[in-house]
């Protein structure tokens, strides 16, 4: 290779332009495969730290039959953190989480307000007030055969949506 | 005689081994100490000699060096607690009680560890600001800045990671919210109508907590992130910050010194010297020192030896800072609620102190307020010193008159919007109260938030026309971060009460 006082040119590069001497060939196969290796590693172990399983308890639970919510109810259930409500229409129940930041709304003379940034929802959850993006969620009740009542928790339903016993 | 030959080296064991450890002479004398600092490995992350400007209290007032402390003292204080603590849900709490009551001293090192974060957290800002108003990014140290950058981050996330640990009412509530600001970007995507099928929120919180809730994989992998990882990273980067100053030949100065500019700063006699031999070549020392090369034809005038000069303040500022947050745990406990109910929320639910800024920015849209305008802020901080590049003097707060002026300006201009802001959404609500079904995508671009954040940039784009600088507009915006950061803190620190209602004082919250 010549030096032609342009600079350090890297001595790696062979006399002419596309041809690389074995060594170079060998050295640079070496280095990416060690790339190549880290990289596929690390990709495989990116999974590491999303669970496969989710230790929560079931979104899904029983609330008790039909019988337990007589017409007129309105009943929270603190460890659920669900309002169940059971009218002449049907039974409902509405997440007490609050969809700004996911405090516990509390349950007012007309709506609900959140303790943690003042957001407002009136009785049918819907955002009157504060930060909140959307309005409670109503979740799916249903019944299973032997007449106990099921909520779930991960599954939305449209804000009026009643379940007739 | 062998034997003879052991019994000698037996005796004179003692010496042998001591010069075989430390391999230079008694520092008696200035050449010794040099020597000393060159060869040690714990001092040679300073130089032998410093320039008296850097020793300067009212250049730097010592802040880097309150910050470097405080972390030492909560790297050891946490090590200690770790002896006791445990990281299960239902032994956490208990845990911390043991520390705060049982526990010989425990309470008093628990104090000196949560007092000591407001102390590095308070320096490292102001650390920040010191180098930014002393243009100090500049000339080949804009890289440093970017480290610095990132040592702020992982400060705050350190801070943030350390709060769940007591697992009482506190914790639990200003985690949950943390976490959901983590995962804000719902609120964008639920505007969107399209969480369904992409969910970036729903991915990042459970990431960080190992599950949808606060539970005990949260708690581990907090602890994980509190007491390794971070920590770790922290030092690494903490290492290279210490190592780049070092490099790029000290801290930043102005070329040009008068006396004046020296006063109070201590001297040597070798200051004022002129050496005879001086260098007549300049050298790039093997490319590691970045930036003009040794003075030519000159002594290193004005500088002073590291050891005592440095040391002695670099220890005395170490035992103030200890000494401040000693005083302080003495007096005043860290909090402690009750345990942690998922069923009832704190009100209000606060975080700490230093993120209670952003709590406000949260409390008018989750992302913009939690996710939006800090990555914008993190972000534009970190690039001030390649969008900012003119050539000037470093070194000088506020550079200039100049730039005391508009620094000055900045803090009203700041003042006043954001209180104004303030004053508006406290008496007027905002988007969502005068037109209730108004979309959500509206509020989450338009909010008091995003409001301040244009007319900050403005004010930066005004300034960078009138003085033609953008070194100016720099001064101009990263006043506003400040100012408006201090002024929202306080805000909701002070004014902010249950349900996140206004409230003049602490005594008119109402009774529940």
């Amino acid at each position: 290779m010549s030096i032609e006082g342009r600079g350090s040119k890297c001595h790696c590069s062979s006399d002419t332009e596309d041809k690389m001497s074995r060594r170079d060939f060998l050295n640079l196969s070496a280095l990416w495969t060690c790339v190549g290796a880290w990289v596929l590693t690390t990709m495989g172990l990116l999974k590491f730290p999303k669970p496969a399983l989710l230790p929560d308890p079931s979104r899904t639970f029983k609330i008790g039959k039909p019988e337990d919510f007589p017409v007129g109810t309105s009943k929270i259930l603190d460890d659920k953190k669900v309002l169940i409500t059971r009218d002449a229409q049907g039974i409902s129940a509405v997440s007490l989480v609050c969809t700004h930041l996911g405090c516990i709304v509390q349950k007012e003379v007309n709506g609900f307000s959140c303790p943690c940034h003042g957001s407002k929802f009136d009785a049918q959850g819907d955002v009157i007030g504060g930060p909140a993006p959307r309005g409670l969620s109503w979740l799916e009740v249903s019944q299973v055969p032997g007449g106990k009542l099921v909520v779930n928790a991960a599954k939305r339903v449209a804000v009026g949506t009643k379940f007739t016993v | 005689m062998p034997i003879k030959k052991f019994f000698k080296n037996l005796i004179e064991l003692p010496h042998t081994f001591l010069q075989s450890f430390i391999r230079h002479d008694k520092p008696t004398s200035d050449r010794a100490r040099s020597h000393v600092v060159f060869s040690n490995f714990f001092l040679h992350t300073i130089s032998t000699r410093i320039h008296r400007y850097s020793l300067k209290p009212t250049f730097t007032f010592g802040l880097g060096v309150i910050a470097a402390s405080s972390f030492i003292i909560l790297c050891v204080t946490g090590v200690l607690l770790m002896v006791y603590y445990k990281p299960a849900v239902n032994l956490a709490y208990d845990s911390i009680k043991d520390i705060q009551y049982i526990v010989p001293s425990g309470r008093f090192i628990r104090n000196v560890h949560r007092w000591a974060t407001n102390i590095m957290i308070v320096s490292v800002f102001l650390h920040m600001a010191r180098v930014f108003y002393t243009a100090a990014y500049k000339k080949n140290r804009s890289f440093n800045w970017v480290i610095g950058i990132v040592l702020l981050a992982l400060t705050l996330m350190m801070s943030f990671t350390g709060y769940l640990l007591p697992w009482d009412q506190l914790a639990y509530w200003a985690v949950t919210i943390a976490t959901n600001i983590a995962a804000s970007f719902t609120e964008l995507t639920d505007a969107l109508n399209i969480t369904q099928v992409f969910d970036p929120g729903g991915f990042v919180k459970i990431l960080l907590l190992g599950s949808n809730d606060i539970g005990q994989d949260a708690l581990l992998r907090f602890y994980w992130l509190h007491c390794i990882v971070l920590p770790l990273v922290l030092v690494m980067f903490l290492g290279a910050h210490f190592w780049r100053v070092r490099k790029d030949g000290g801290l930043a100065r102005p070329e040009h010194l008068t006396d004046k500019d020296l006063e109070g700063t201590p001297k040597d006699p070798l200051s004022d010297k002129v050496f005879a031999h001086a260098p007549q070549k300049t050298y790039g020392l093997m490319c590691l020192v970045k930036g003009k090369s040794p003075a030519v034809g000159r002594s290193p005038e004005q500088t002073v030896s590291s050891w005592p000069h440095l040391m002695i303040r670099t220890v005395a500022l170490f035992m103030l800072t200890f000494a401040a947050i000693c005083v302080y745990s003495y007096f005043l406990d860290a909090p402690l609620r009750e345990m942690a109910n998922a069923a009832v929320p704190e009100n209000p639910a606060k975080a700490p102190w230093y993120f209670l800024g952003l709590q406000e920015l949260v409390s008018y849209s989750a992302f913009m307020g939690g996710v939006g305008i800090p990555t914008l802020a993190l972000l534009g901080l970190a690039l001030i010193p390649y969008l900012d590049r003119e050539e000037q003097e470093i070194g000088r707060w506020f550079d200039n008159k100049e730039g005391r002026r508009v620094a000055l300006v900045s803090f009203f201009f700041t003042a006043v919007v954001v209180i104004a802001m303030l004053v508006l959404t406290v008496s007027f609500g905002w988007l969502r109260n005068w037109f209730p079904k108004i979309p959500q995508l509206i509020i989450t671009f338009v909010n008091p938030g995003t409001v301040l954040l244009s007319f900050f940039v403005f004010w930066s784009f005004y300034c960078m026309a009138k003085y033609k600088s953008t070194r100016m507009a720099a001064i101009a915006l990263f006043t506003c971060f400040l100012v408006s950061f201090v002024i929202l803190t306080y805000f909701a620190t002070y004014h902010r009460g249950p349900n996140w209602n206004f409230y003049w004082l602490h005594s008119q919250w109402p009774i529940h």
